[in-house]
């Protein structure tokens, strides 16, 4: 009875030695939102390019880790007619993971399809300045824009702008089919999306043999799934509070990188009272920058003056416009009639930059006479509340999409900033190639919406990860929503 | 007989009533005010109980809390039996007719509902907030005092003196007040102790999913739920809060168990 049990017995511990010898070739990522589908053409989620992003589908240009944007589907480009026509060379030998052949057909599909007009595409605008796109041979297609644009390349490399193949386009909400190094695998729903390693891939081949996406919510279950190994890493680890005691175990790495999210405290601009400039002046006055990066992000954080990265060439430095004057924020309240107080509602989305850092707001303002009634929101709630049904005075929220000051310029955007002048500015950008003159505008619309006080502007989020000490090639920094796994690989 | 479990409950009790009326007239700090600077401070002369991770002092915010869980836990059992008692004396009064029958068997309904299930519901609708939690906990009470006063009514019912009672022309309403009601009074106050315990616990719970008191008005919950991520960094922000629900439950549970003993005629004939 006893013999029985040892030969498993044995195998098992000779897998178990094997295991701790040999590099690891498989990867357990978590991430705290789950996709509410897998076709980033056809939805806004960042959790959706956090899986797919160069994993599974690929555009014809590509963001890099820092940001820049490089060839990825097109060898290269040429550009003519003063920058109003753009002619790609396609990569050949590109096949989709179906076996199918990437030609130049797939380009002007996958075009055509984000800027039809039923499109649900989430950034049309990307694509609103291209006129046509033609297909000169299989491995050449070229696009021609409606007037010269500079953005071009950069808006090619967005999620949103990936490539299909029209036979299971379709099917990409649920079983993506993409050019990328990794093959879709299968999904659980409310758990993990598992991609496998594509052997037929054009380029250098991932180093993973299979990578798996855990959707963990809850920061208290993400640190213990860390701490008993359940998870290789976290890109976006949710509870900064735990970072130093991780960064102190050598088990683990703590990497620090910048992200794209503009954290604001965001005012409604077309409703009572912050439609009166004074009045949200007053508030950004009230605001302490540094006892918010401190207490809700434990000092993981730089402070923004204005919506822009800091990271960015053309950012300018506006913080000190925006100072931490309490006494400025009364007289300017006074001057507004408001001296006895007023009472406006914070409406908080779920993740700990909003709801810690709404109950330290909430104690600014109070000091300054304005009560700042809490409502903690679910993101559904908030997207139909806040962003859609535009009900609040206040809310908190990181935008992380990347150059993303072009929403100043839409009235009908959530906090309702409506001014002609930045509107014009952004028209001009819109169609200026020269760099110089881009960045000079880039930093005017900077200056706007900060002499405006559209919102009080708070810091920009550092991306915080954790990653076992092990694993390497993970993006420190994130240029856009992406979790690129290319160049991942163990440390022996 | 030796009092020996309802004057340790009674005290437990006390100190958190106490703690909670005194917070009304003066707590050591402000809880509205935070100072980050002094976050995590450990247990010490200034901070009683230490600071919590936006530096507010612990030792203030638990004797606030206790004035939420306590007001709540009050209100709710009020709501359950102000609506419970008379909905189980009439179902006694009218035993096994049509009306104790619907009145019992929507009480087996609302039973079958978590207390949590109904607060989530009542939240969906109405949004979070203290008195949505009082609502669903007040809800999920009547069934458990008509039950109670129904199954002790019937058995009253059968008695000589009101029998008697019957006989000298009052009505079922005259007896159920003037004769039923004093009868089983005892039974009701040592209920009413268990489910302010549970009314504690429940909000206790609710808050810790969100769905309590809303920031910034403390509560035990919501503490115990911020502390989670923290634990290993500052243990005395989740300790004293779960302290703190433990005493006030264990205190009145205590209690609940020595008014039964004192109350009940039986034990009291032996004292």
């Amino acid at each position: 009875m006893k013999n029985r049990f040892r030969l498993p017995a044995m195998l098992l511990l000779a897998t178990a030695v094997s295991q701790v010898y040999a590099a690891r070739t498989d990867l357990t990522l978590g991430m705290q939102l789950e996709p509410p589908n897998l076709d980033p053409t056809g939805g806004a989620a960042a959790a959706i390019d956090e899986v797919v992003y160069a994993n599974i589908f690929e555009g014809l240009t590509r963001f890099d880790a820092n940001g820049s944007v490089i060839p990825a589907l097109a060898s290269s480009w040429a550009i003519e007619n003063d920058g109003a026509r753009y002619v790609f060379t396609l990569h050949s030998g590109v096949t989709f993971h179906d076996g199918a052949e990437f030609t130049a057909d797939d380009v002007k599909f996958s075009i055509e399809r984000a800027m039809a007009e039923d499109s649900t595409n989430a950034q049309k605008q990307l694509f609103a300045n291209i006129d046509s796109v033609e297909v000169i041979d299989p491995l050449t297609v070229a696009i021609n824009l409606q007037q010269a644009d500079g953005n071009l390349l950069f808006n090619l490399a967005w999620g949103d702008a990936i490539i299909l193949d029209p036979a299971t386009a379709d099917e990409a909400a649920t079983s993506p089919v993409g050019t990328g190094p990794f093959v879709f695998g299968k999904w659980v729903q409310g758990d993990r999306v598992e991609i496998l390693r594509y052997q037929d891939y054009w380029g250098e081949p991932a180093q993973l043999d299979k990578a798996t996406f855990k959707f963990i919510s809850e920061p208290t279950a993400a640190y213990s799934a860390i701490l008993a190994g359940d998870l290789d890493a976290f890109p976006n680890y949710p509870a900064p509070e735990n970072l130093s005691q991780l960064d102190d175990d050598p088990r683990y790495s703590v990497v620090l990188g910048s992200t794209e999210g503009e954290t604001i405290l965001a005012m409604n601009n077309a409703a009572a009272p912050f439609d009166d400039i004074r009045v949200r002046e007053a508030v950004a006055h009230a605001i302490n920058r540094e006892e918010i990066i401190d207490g809700a992000m434990y000092g993981y954080g730089t402070p923004i003056g204005t919506h822009f990265a800091p990271h960015n060439p053309a950012y300018v430095d506006l913080t000190g416009q925006s100072d931490f004057d309490p006494e400025k924020s009364k007289a300017l309240l006074k001057e507004a009639g408001l001296e006895e107080g007023l009472t406006v509602s914070l409406k908080l989305p779920p993740p700990v930059y909003a709801r810690r850092g709404g109950e330290i707001i909430a104690a600014q303002l109070r000091d300054v006479g304005i009560t700042a009634e809490i409502e903690n929101l679910e993101w559904a709630q908030w997207l139909e509340q806040v962003f859609k049904g535009k009900d609040f005075n206040l809310t908190i929220v990181s935008h992380t999409e990347p150059m993303d000051i072009g929403i100043y310029a839409n009235p009908e955007y959530y906090f309702q900033y409506d001014n002609s002048e930045l509107q014009a500015l952004m028209t001009t950008l819109g169609s200026e190639t020269d760099p110089d003159r881009r960045l000079a505008l880039l930093q005017e619309a900077q200056q706007i919406i900060a002499d405006d006080y559209v919102n009080a502007y708070l810091f920009q989020l550092a991306r915080t990860g954790v990653a076992n000490s092990k694993l390497k090639g993970l993006w420190p920094n994130s240029p856009t929503q992406a979790n690129d796994l290319t160049a991942v690989y163990w440390e022996d | 007989m030796k009092l020996r479990s309802l004057v340790p409950g009674a005290l437990l009790v006390l100190l958190v009533v106490i703690a909670a009326l005194l917070s009304y007239l003066w707590t050591p700090f402000d809880v509205a005010t935070l100072d980050i600077r002094n976050k995590f401070a450990s247990p010490g002369a200034e901070h009683w109980l230490g600071t919590d991770h936006l530096g507010r002092d612990i030792l203030s915010m638990l004797m606030v809390g206790a004035r939420t869980s306590i007001a709540v836990a009050l209100v709710a059992v009020g709501i359950g039996m102000g609506v419970g008692v008379p909905l189980g004396l009439l179902a006694a009064a009218r035993a096994h007719s049509w009306l104790d029958e619907l009145i019992m068997r929507g009480n087996d309904l609302v039973f079958a509902f978590p207390a949590l299930l109904i607060a989530i519901m009542i939240t969906a609708v109405f949004g979070p907030g203290a008195i949505n939690a009082i609502i669903a906990i007040g809800i999920f009470n009547i069934p458990v005092f008509a039950r109670l006063t129904r199954g002790a009514a019937m058995s009253l019912w059968n008695r000589e003196f009101i029998l008697a009672a019957r006989v000298a022309g009052k009505g079922p309403l005259r007896i159920s007040l003037e004769h039923l009601l004093p009868n089983i009074t005892n039974l009701l106050v040592v209920q009413g102790t268990i489910q302010f315990s549970l009314g504690i616990l429940a909000e206790a719970g609710l808050s810790y999913v969100g769905l309590g008191a809303q920031p910034p008005i403390p509560s035990w919950g919501r503490m115990l739920a911020e502390s989670q991520t923290l634990i290993s960094l500052a243990p005395h922000l989740a300790l004293f809060p779960g302290l703190a629900i433990v005493i006030t439950v264990l205190g009145l549970n205590l209690l609940g168990d020595g008014l039964r003993d004192w109350l009940d005629p039986r034990l009291r004939r032996e004292r």
